[in-house]
């Protein structure tokens, strides 16, 4: 008698060995991996992290006060964002979607015009030409089809550079998604794809996306590496990221690296209440692996960083945020007649008659 | 000076501008080796090699981020969709991206991108081959929409479109790939973006039409000379934006208009040319605007086609109507 076809022998089994090299108490547990960073370089990361959380902090109440628009809170993916970015080079180019602009930030981005972006101010979005970045991506998967093309342009101009980009957990369920990853394999095009994990696309969870057990096995359907790294350790994710970019830069072809992270707040100040979808537990849960705490408790033990030089740098990162929103709060307002002349390079006749008219009514 | 098809003007006119500047990338299904399902590329990557010319994955969303990506690396991208009915895949790139990047980043960075796309009925495609969805990107701020009616003019303006730093949509009508020849210069040439083209003069009654509509409308007009009725053709060229002094023009001359379209009533661009008229040269006219369209349904079964898509002989008939109302 035929014994038939077992699918379940067809399963794939993938890794679960999460990158891992900080543990919550700040001690080193995989020596191999500890990237090479010297002393300067670790308390750098570190700043970059604490500004990114006072960002967040403050970002928060600027926007309750309505100086700030929309904003999609950082808090608790700083090794994430911050850890991952560390990676980059100055040249790499950067796609960020719309919770990433700790990282756009750090890569160059003026932090006025990182407001003017959540006010919704078009100067937001005019970048200096040293700056390799798009605005950050609100059409969760489109970063990912453009990162592509960003990718196979660096290696069609033989530049040593590498085409970076993130979406969230829910984004990998796009469709976009899916095709980003596989034409910068096909077309062994310089990228590294992440995916954020933090549980919760606004409401939904994780396991409502997909049955598979981990995301970074969704590289398997393209045919490049997919790494899992524990998203809340800023020196995992930074010495997976240093390692993807080297491999992409030798051309290999792109990486995929899922960091397994949370958000401590909500999904966006919109509106959005995480106490309808998120259990105290659960959040309490993870504030107990707060990527700062352990960083913080490392480099103290090292006799790296003191409270002092946290009070000192609080006040410093302080006084940059209120400079750049006086900057923004006495920017002039914007005109509609320079959004129709941004509209097309060679103006129509159609579009140069409504410009007519504005600046008419601009000049009242 | 040659008579040739629209394919072969497309063709020479890719060929030329992949020699003019070597930023001018061109991909897509098929496009390489194969040299397009319709012959559009024809022995152009033997011409200028595979990181010029190449094949992508089936997937046109991912051909619309890797357009926008190659963009921001100072190419001048000249990617395909194979058929225009696959629009809807990548809608997203066309719509919501490409055409609105220059605006988003306040002019600090150019899209010089030209999507080719065929449509267009009368060839019996399967389904979503022929839709004329050309009215869904010219809704799009930011992307202009170019239809040529002939190989002359397909040459000079997927040039100009290449040569832009504007987005363009370029839509190639099927029918007119190979059923006319004209003279077409073997040099460069362009002809400007934005504006119509007066393609037969009149004073009795204007038909204001483009694509392949173009050639149905100029047949119909030698018929209705031999009644007496002397019809302008205004072929728009560009859909988007439109060249509304040229429809004010020709309202002017003769105080009738019919608009003449390919795409379902409630879509194309028919019912924007209507408004620039009622807008701008209301008073001139002296009828009703008549309108010839295919039918509000989705694009008919291809035995239906001859039944459905609209002809010479529906455009004959509405001239008269409006003519005599």
């Amino acid at each position: 008698m035929s014994k038939g076809i077992d699918l379940n022998k067809y399963f794939d089994t993938p890794k679960h060995d999460v990158v891992q090299v900080l543990d919550e108490k700040g001690k080193v547990v995989n020596k191999d991996l500890m990237p090479d960073l010297s002393d300067d370089q670790l308390v750098e990361l570190f700043k970059e992290m604490l500004w990114s959380r006072i960002l967040n902090d403050r970002s928060t109440k600027l926007n309750r006060q309505g100086r700030l628009g929309f904003f999609a809170p950082t808090a608790g993916e700083e090794a994430s964002q911050i850890g991952s970015h560390f990676a980059m080079e100055k040249e790499d180019f950067l796609l960020p979607a719309y919770r990433d602009v700790p990282q756009l930030v750090q890569h160059g981005l003026p932090l006025a015009k990182a407001f003017q972006w959540s006010r919704g101010h078009i100067d937001g979005n005019k970048y200096p030409e040293t700056l390799k970045a798009l605005p950050p991506q609100i059409i969760i998967g489109a970063q990912y089809v453009q990162t592509a093309g960003v990718a196979l342009g660096l290696k069609k101009n033989g530049a040593k550079n590498v085409a970076f980009t993130y979406t969230g957990d829910g984004g990998t369920s796009q469709g976009d998604f899916y095709e980003g990853m596989n034409f910068a394999g096909a077309f062994k095009a310089p990228a590294v794809f992440y995916s954020q994990n933090n549980g919760y696309a606004i409401s939904v969870p994780r396991h409502v996306q997909t049955a598979a057990p981990t995301l970074a096995q969704k590289a398997v359907a393209v045919g490049i590496p997919g790494v899992q790294v524990d998203g809340m350790d800023a020196l995992a994710v930074y010495a997976v990221s240093k390692a993807a970019r080297d491999f992409a830069v030798a051309g290999n072809g792109p990486v995929f690296i899922e960091t397994l992270t949370y958000r401590f707040g909500p999904h966006t100040l919109s509106g959005d209440d995480p106490k309808r979808y998120r259990t105290a537990e659960e959040e309490e849960e993870w504030h107990a692996k707060d990527p700062l705490t352990r960083m913080r408790l490392f480099l103290t033990d090292k006799g790296l960083w003191s409270e002092e030089q946290e009070s000192a740098w609080e006040e410093e990162v302080n006084a940059q945020i209120d400079a750049a929103m006086q900057e923004v709060e006495s920017a002039p307002k914007q005109k509609v007649s320079e959004y129709l002349k941004d509209t097309f390079i060679d103006t129509p006749a159609v579009i140069q008659e409504q410009i007519d008219k504005f600046v008419a009514k601009e000049e009242n | 000076m040659a008579k040739t098809t629209m394919i072969k003007a497309i063709t020479q006119a890719l060929d030329q501008e992949l020699k003019r500047d070597d930023k001018v990338l061109i991909f897509g299904e098929d496009v390489g080796k194969n040299g397009g399902v319709f012959r559009a590329t024809e022995g152009l990557q033997a011409t200028h090699g595979e990181d010029r010319v190449f094949d992508t994955p089936l997937a046109e969303s991912g051909i619309g981020g890797l357009t926008l990506g190659l963009a921001t690396q100072g190419f001048r991208p000249v990617p395909e969709i194979q058929f225009f009915g696959f629009l809807f895949e990548v809608m997203d790139s066309v719509a919501a991206q490409i055409s609105r990047t220059h605006y988003r980043m306040g002019g600090t960075v150019k899209m010089p991108v030209t999507i080719r796309s065929p449509f267009g009925g009368g060839v019996h495609t399967p389904e979503l081959h022929s839709d004329s969805l050309e009215g869904l990107v010219a809704q799009t701020p930011g992307i202009r929409v170019v239809i040529p009616s002939g190989p002359y003019d397909a040459k000079g303006l997927l040039i100009s479109s290449i040569r832009s730093d504007d987005p363009v949509v370029f839509l190639e009508h099927m029918k007119l790939y190979r059923s006319i020849k004209e003279e077409v210069p073997e040099e460069e040439y362009t002809l400007p973006l934005d504006k119509a083209a007066v393609k037969r003069e009149g004073k009795d009654v204007s038909i204001i039409t483009y694509g392949y509509m173009v050639q149905e409308s100029l047949k119909a007009a030698e018929e209705l000379a031999k009644e007496g009725i002397d019809v302008e053709v205004l072929d728009l060229r560009t859909v988007s934006p439109l060249d509304e002094a040229a429809i004010v023009e020709t309202v002017k001359k003769t105080g009738k208009a019919v608009i003449v379209q390919e795409a379902q009533r409630q879509a194309g661009v028919a019912a924007a040319v209507a408004s620039v008229i009622v807008e701008k040269a209301a008073l001139y006219l002296d009828t009703p605007v008549g309108r010839v369209s295919a039918p509000d349904t989705p694009y008919p079964f291809s035995e239906a086609e001859d039944d459905w898509l609209p002809n010479k002989q529906d455009i004959i008939a509405q001239v008269r109507e409006t003519v005599n109302f």
